[in-house]
């Protein structure tokens, strides 16, 4: 079958009944509340509205023209999408919360809600955008009729010399409005949301990436053997030698249109549309961010092969570059691609057309319409019911705006001011930057300013910009161009005050935004804002502080009853109630509809109004149902210092509790550990009190029977006596011990440090013990390298250490054979003293409990006589005063080790003098 | 919240990061004219920085959960 009018259109046609459908169900399914936008993919590729028929077909001509010079306008929102976190964060928030819908209504809500400041906004956005939308139409046009002559490849001949009913164009046009015209204003939200719009718009943000991709993919794998073969072959024939000698990374444009690009991203009417407006969740932004830029890196991937293969297929320059993404898949017979490619197209305008349109009619009919009508009933009545008249000044504002584009494309034609249109419509809406933007972060901006800046700004650009390109049509005389205005050269429109040298673009950017900036900023200076500019800007630039907007910046007299029959004007009476019944569950009250209103219930009326008819029409309205009484500037200032004050207060006071639940912690762990102490002394009590009555039970068995039976023989008699004389040593043993170590515990023992030589004193115990080893038939032997031991210690009590570690030893070797050896060894900085035996050993769960109090290492029950429990405690106690270290190593069946550590030493000043002293600090004297 | 202000300072860093790459003096270094791989140079250049900024940014969008 043979591509053809018929077919194509009837393609066409089914194609835009999809974009119909899925605007239809994704509707439907808003209403039943399982909407299918709200995810971040759809939200990331309905930003892809970005890419027109100018990227769609423009890039590519771009390409041939400039080299990379169609790259700026991509790689600019790529860098822009990284500070969205901050910006579109930021305006989504404010305009969230305050209902704005449109971006004159934005900036007309921030400098003070001004009819004239967004009657200024919307000329400027219509003057911009309408020749855009006139190159979408063109460009559905051209690829039409191209597509049309299959497989004739002719340049679409120039339309004005139709008649306009012959026009593709016209019909394009009013399909498209009657499309727009049933999604974009099926009802009237206070939220203004079009989530089949969205819908649809996601969908052909998908076709035309395909689309392009696919011919591209024809392109270089089909046609070529890949990039690098495209690339070789155009540059054998000379394609590449311009790009590659002057390539535009270097010039100013370079910067510019990239700054241009990364403004218009989201300052597009098109673009605040889908990025803030339609957003549904301040989540999605995450994945816009990385996603829409990998969109427009994909989607560019293949400009420059198409671009290089259509200059080497058409090397004639019969065919307009800008038709390569269509005419190369027809020149190579591909019907089904070319007409996929086609669709491309479609989908890239059609959607550009469609959320522009919208947007645009939102902003004239709130920001043109409206303010007139209020004006007219004034002096009429007007409507009960204006719901219907809003719906009807959209849909109009829709024709008028459609129709509008095709008169421009119909007038211009082929002309220069319709082909150089992209960026000049950039430019325009860059104009809203400083105000937006400075809006966002500077409290200073007041309305005269924010229209001072933009007068300044777009008269600037209609001098340098509009005009020449009118001019450069051949509309206008072309004299001025050339020689200035009256022949005065330093007013020439391309060379303002003999700046030269520039792309007409980087020179109209640098002195409208100069202009625009330097009025916005020295008209604003010029006198402080009033009270409404005051409290609005509060509402922008803190708009990351407040969990909700200030309220209670409103003083006067009105009836809720009053107010809802006024939202019920414009929004409709189901809705209305539906919005203030949650409004009232949210804040917990219940209303009289006869009672007086208070502050935040006008608030929230005004915000509802905001969204159907903006901001400064909203004022209005409200203001004429409420009495109301104006704030002083003093007064909003007091308010908004008062929130700000309550806000550090709420600060200080979560610090305050933050420290105090940190202090409620320390101290309950504090007790914890006072009653685990409490606990330690109450068993150190228990304990010492069971030693004590072991031995006192005995003395006083003997002492008893001494007493009781004096005829008891004499050697009874002694050996009685002997034990109550050996008790008694124990029990004097015990105490003194305990005493000891309360005393050592606490801090207070009694030390004479001096040096003292461990060779010797190790020579010394095993001559204080030679009787016990002796008696218990145990060997001891003593491993002593030659050399000096010196170490800085209390004599008499390291020597208890070492006599208690010995007779611990003896205690435990077996009888007849046992042996004991002691080693002195040394490093660096200590000296270890090892006492070693083959008794049974020790259990790995025993050799850190031995070293507590009142526990043995016998634990078969055996109380032995010589042991009391607190001879390893005190040992411990003593080798850690001096900075030593005390502890065990052993297996159970083949002896224990006991050895201490002590740092070498006899030069150190001692860290305690004799006499009391406070727990003593060994540091590391390496 | 502090997650949040890390992750807008990364994107922050990103942005200045792709600033020094494709708008300073940096970029008129590999502005030669030259084929790697049978592309140009700069096309090349452009292309895998702008890859590089999308990965970052990926990335660290991607690590705040």
């Amino acid at each position: 079958m043979m591509l053809g009018g018929p077919l194509v259109i009837f393609i066409s046609f089914v194609y835009l009944g999809l974009l119909f459908a899925i605007a239809y169900w994704a509707d439907r399914r808003a209403d039943q509340g399982r909407s299918v936008i709200a995810r971040p993919t759809v939200y990331a590729l309905s930003l892809a509205v970005y890419c027109t028929a100018w990227t769609y077909y423009g890039s590519v001509g771009r390409a041939v023209q400039s080299g990379i010079g169609f790259l700026p306008i991509y790689l600019g929102p790529t860098l822009g999408a990284a500070l969205w976190v901050f910006l579109l964060l930021k305006m989504i928030r404010v305009s969230k919360s305050q209902r704005i819908t449109s971006i004159a209504d934005f900036i007309s809500s921030r400098h003070g809600k001004s009819h004239l400041l967004g009657g200024l906004v919307t000329v400027i956005a219509v003057v911009g955008v309408v020749p855009y939308i006139a190159l979408q139409l063109k460009a559905v046009s051209n690829s039409f009729t191209i597509l049309m002559h299959y497989p004739v490849i002719s340049m679409p001949g120039n339309a004005t010399a139709l008649p306009f009913w012959q026009d593709t164009a016209l019909y394009v046009a009013l399909l498209l409005a009657l499309f727009t015209i049933l999604f974009g204003t099926r009802h009237l939200d206070a939220s203004e949301r079009h989530e089949g719009m969205v819908a649809a718009i996601a969908f052909e943000s998908i076709v035309k990436l395909v689309a392009l991709t696919a011919v591209g993919l024809f392109v270089t794998f089909g046609l070529y053997r890949g990039f690098s073969d495209v690339m070789q072959q155009a540059q054998a024939a000379g394609l590449l030698q311009s790009m590659l000698n002057a390539s535009s990374v270097s010039d100013q444009n370079w910067f510019s249109f990239s700054f241009l690009a990364a403004m218009a991203v989201i300052l597009l009417p098109r673009q605040f549309q889908v990025a803030v407006v339609e957003n549904s969740s301040e989540r999605h932004i995450s994945r816009a961010i990385w996603l829409f830029p990998l969109y427009l890196l994909l989607i560019n991937i293949f400009v420059l092969p198409i671009a290089l293969a259509g200059q080497l297929a058409f090397p004639d320059g019969r065919v307009d570059a800008d038709t390569f993404v269509l005419t190369l898949p027809i020149a190579h017979g591909r019907e089904w691609l070319a007409m996929f490619s086609y669709l491309g197209g479609l989908s890239a305008a059609t959607g550009m057309v469609i959320v522009e349109t919208i947007a645009l009619s939102t902003m004239v009919c709130n920001d043109l319409v409206m303010p007139a009508l209020l004006r007219y009933w004034r002096t009429r009545k007007a409507p009960a019911d204006l719901t219907k008249v809003l719906l009807r000044v959209r849909r109009g504002a829709i024709f008028g705006i459609l129709l509008l584009g095709y008169t421009y494309f119909h007038v211009a034609g082929e002309a220069y001011a319709l082909v150089a249109i992209g960026l000049i419509s950039f430019a325009a809406v860059a104009q809203f930057a400083p105000t937006m933007l400075g809006g966002l972060y500077w409290r200073g901006g007041t309305r005269a300013g924010a229209l001072a800046g933009l007068g300044a700004g777009f008269s600037i650009w209609l001098y340098t910009l509009l005009i020449p390109s009118f001019a450069k049509s051949g509309w206008l005389p072309s004299a001025f161009l050339e020689y200035g205005p009256f022949g005065i050269e330093l007013l020439k429109p391309q060379a303002l005050f003999g700046l030269e040298g520039m792309n007409e673009i980087s020179h109209c950017l640098f002195w409208s935004l100069t202009a625009n900036i330097g009025a916005y900023l020295t008209v604003s200076l010029l006198k402080p804002p009033n009270a409404e500019e005051t409290a609005q800007a509060s509402l922008f630039v803190d708009a990351m502080k407040y969990d909700r907007p200030a309220i209670g910046l409103w003083r006067g007299n009105a009836e809720v009853m009053e107010l809802k029959r006024l939202a019920s004007r414009f929004l409709g009476r189901h809705k209305v109630d539906t919005a203030f019944a949650e409004f009232s569950s949210k804040r917990g009250k219940t209303y009289d509809p006869t009672q007086p209103a208070d502050a935040e219930t006008v608030h929230f009326a005004e915000t509802l109004l905001t969204g159907a008819i903006g901001s400064a029409s909203a004022r209005v309205m409200v203001a004429s149902v409420a009495q109301e009484e104006p704030l002083g500037l003093d007064e909003v200032m007091g308010i908004l210092d008062e929130a700000s004050r309550i806000r550090a207060y709420s600060k200080e006071l979560e610090k305050k509790s933050r420290e105090l639940e940190a202090a409620t912690t320390e101290l309950r762990a504090a007790n914890t550990r006072l009653q685990e102490l409490d606990q330690l002394k109450d068993d150190f009590m228990s304990s010492v009190t069971h030693e004590l009555r072991t031995p006192l039970t005995s003395i006083r068995a003997f002492s008893e029977m001494l007493l009781d039976d004096p005829r008891m023989k004499l050697d009874d008699r002694k050996r009685f006596l002997g034990i109550v004389v050996s008790e008694t040593e124990r029990l004097t043993r015990l105490v003194n011990q305990v005493l000891d170590l309360a005393r050592i515990e606490s801090g207070r023992g009694e030390w004479t440090t001096g040096e003292v030589n461990l060779a010797e004193l190790i020579q010394q115990s095993i001559e204080t013990t030679g009787q016990l080893f002796r008696d218990r038939g145990a060997e001891v032997k003593a491993v002593i390298p030659e050399g000096d031991f010196q170490v800085w210690a209390d004599r008499d009590r390291l020597l208890q250490v070492m006599l208690n570690l010995l007779s611990n030893a003896v205690k435990f070797v077996p009888a007849d054979n046992g042996r004991i050896t002691i080693t002195l060894t040394g490093d660096p900085q200590h000296y270890q003293v090892s006492v070693a035996d083959n008794g049974p050993g020790i259990a790995a769960d025993q050799q850190e409990i031995i070293f507590e109090k009142f526990q043995r290492g016998d634990d078969d029950g055996v109380i032995t006589t010589m042991g009391t429990g607190l001879g390893l405690p005190i040992s411990r106690q003593i080798i850690e005063h001096f900075g030593g270290h005390l502890w065990v190593e052993s297996h159970p069946g083949k002896g224990a080790i006991f050895s201490f550590r002590m740092p070498k030493g006899s030069d150190r000043l001692p860290a305690s003098e004799t006499g009391s002293s406070d727990e003593p600090t060994y540091t590391d004297r390496g | 919240m502090r997650r949040a202000i890390l992750t807008s300072q990364r994107l922050l860093a990103v942005f200045l990061a792709g600033m020094l790459l494709l708008f300073s003096p940096i970029v008129s270094l590999f502005d030669r004219p030259e084929f790697w791989f049978g592309i140009p140079f700069i096309y090349l250049y452009l292309f895998t920085v702008w890859t590089l900024l999308i990965i970052a940014m990926a990335l660290i969008v991607g690590s705040q959960k």
